[in-house]
């Protein structure tokens, strides 16, 4: 009830900031305008087909990041030694801006699929890398030492304490991932003025014509699109990793 | 062992240790580097110049210039120092609007349940998306760059505000209002200090945030700034050029972030002793 009546009063007083005429309509459209027009392009095929071409760009740069940042994190977090040894060049690759990379990534892959791909895997490695070495390093040494004594051999011990305790902070950088990784998609699709994606639709509907209200509707779908991906992670988190906060709340 | 004897095995093995210490850290980076070099230099491939490459070129174009000008070349005046000046006019703005406005909402229950799904919303929009709206609403000047900047760095800093402030220590509050402490000294000494840990997070998001939107602000519809200049580089297929720029941002973005946290220990001080304190 307080998510619709926050809603509404957001919308409510967007409508009043832009019906106020401060800046010309054809720059800032009415918030009911904008909403009119996301109506009309939940309902294009085509604008679907915009839509499609970015989660699937966005899915399967997370699913490989994924697939790389885990095992990766899992070598470097378990010893001490890989793991003081990697983190200069982790430091220092990670602040590397996925959109510096966008004019290299054009070059060598062109502006479609391969390309998005690849930017949002290189964005989306670095939360969950982060996350996994962390989680790993940072396992409750006593629960390591009870399973020696109780004699389990160091594989056991990787696959039944270490993995498992730091499962909840891996999924959450997958989390942050997703989030960023979306983001990427279509800043990549814009700047890389990419063949199809919710980005390109955007930098097309603005460059012939300058239609705002098709601009923003897009960007409220995008919008929209990381709020449901978000929640969606959120509830896997709990369901999933539901006794990471029983614990915490018996502490 | 005499002290004597301790005093003087300390030194060698301090030397063993320093360099061990160093070979660790950088023995990885040199490796690599130095793999990059090999395979760059037998491949030939014109889009991966090996690292020498790019460091010559690099001092060419930002280390080459007049002793008066501390060997600054053209492109620092013209291209980094206005990236920089951007980046933090941007951020600024983003941390004092961060902060401002999310104290008052953290501080009133009913308004940060209310405003949340709506901040949600806000933040998951691509700062990118919106470029063509403010070139519309503010030209393509600075002032454009700076807003896009702002806007999409924002929301770390706000988000962790709101939650900073909302959960306060409740005894801490009562004591407060125990002592009738006037709302004014209850926010600059219990309200923010006790949120100062989160917000400092947050604005740590939020400067990595504000390096890459400061890139993405140069990569349209711009004349200056190191974006504008690894795309120029890009279009005009000059690969060291564009490859000396990307080092450039990791080295920038590396400095940025280990020159706040060091003042982010400085800061928090305090706050770490006490919690040790207590904690122990």
């Amino acid at each position: 009830m307080r998510i619709v009546l926050g809603i509404a009063a957001f919308f409510l007083i967007l409508e009043f900031i832009t019906s106020l005429g401060l800046v010309p309509a054809i720059y800032l459209p009415r918030a009911s305008t904008i909403v009119q027009r996301m109506v009309e392009l939940l309902g294009d095929v085509k604008f679907l087909k915009h839509v499609l071409a970015t989660l699937g760009a966005w899915a399967v740069g997370l699913t490989l990041a994924t697939l790389i940042s885990v095992p990766v994190g899992i070598l470097i977090g378990t010893s001490e030694l890989t793991y003081r040894m990697t983190s200069p060049v982790v430091e220092f690759m990670r602040p590397i801006p996925s959109a510096a990379l966008i004019p290299l990534a054009i070059l060598l892959w062109g502006q479609g699929f391969p390309m998005k791909v690849i930017l949002v895997a290189y964005a989306a490695t670095w939360p969950i890398l982060f996350n996994t070495v962390y989680g790993v390093h940072d396992v409750d040494p006593i629960a390591v030492q009870t399973a020696r004594c109780f004699g389990l051999k160091q594989r056991a011990i990787h696959w039944r304490i270490s993995l498992p305790s730091a499962a909840p902070l891996i999924f959450t950088g997958i989390r942050i991932s997703a989030s960023i990784g979306l983001i990427v998609v279509i800043a990549a699709e814009l700047l890389a003025s990419a063949d199809s994606g919710i980005g390109s639709y955007i930098l097309f509907v603005s460059s012939h014509g300058g239609h705002m209200d098709s601009v923003l509707a897009g960007a409220a779908v995008a919008g929209i699109l990381g709020v449901l991906i978000n929640s969606a992670f959120g509830v896997i988190d709990r369901n999933a990793f539901g006794w990471r906060y029983l614990g915490g709340a018996a502490q | 062992m005499s002290p004597q004897t301790a005093l003087q095995g300390k030194p060698a093995s301090a030397v063993v240790e320093g360099l061990r210490s160093f070979f660790v850290r950088f023995g990885l980076g040199a490796c690599l580097i130095g793999l990059w070099q090999y395979l760059a230099m037998r491949a030939g491939s014109i889009f991966f110049p090996p690292p020498s490459e790019i460091v010559t070129r690099a001092v060419e174009l930002w280390l080459s210039g007049p002793p008066s000008r501390l060997f600054l070349g053209d492109g620092v005046f013209q291209d980094i120092i206005p990236s920089l000046g951007r980046l933090l006019a941007g951020w600024s703005l983003a941390v004092i609007v961060g902060i401002a406005l999310g104290t008052v909402i953290g501080r009133s229950r009913r308004l940060s349940e209310l405003l949340d799904p709506s901040l949600q919303f806000l933040r998951a929009i691509p700062g990118p998306a919106l470029v063509p709206v403010f070139i519309l609403l503010l030209g393509t000047e600075s002032a454009m760059r700076i807003v896009l900047i702002a806007f999409g760095s924002v929301w770390p800093v706000l988000l962790n505000t709101i939650e900073g402030t909302r959960t306060v220590d409740p005894l801490q509050l009562d004591t407060a209002s125990a002592f009738k402490l006037p709302g004014r000294a209850r926010l600059w000494h219990i309200i923010l200090p006790a949120a100062m840990p989160k917000i400092f997070a947050g604005i740590r998001v939020s400067l990595a945030l504000a390096v890459i939107l400061m890139v993405v602000s140069e990569l349209v519809a711009s004349t200056n700034g190191i974006g504008y200049r690894i795309q120029n580089a890009q279009i005009m297929f000059l690969l060291t050029d564009m490859w000396c720029g990307i080092v450039l941002l990791a080295v920038i973005g590396y400095s940025l972030n280990a020159l706040f946290l060091k003042v982010e220990n400085r800061v928090l001080t305090w706050h770490r002793g006490a919690r040790g304190r207590t904690m122990t």
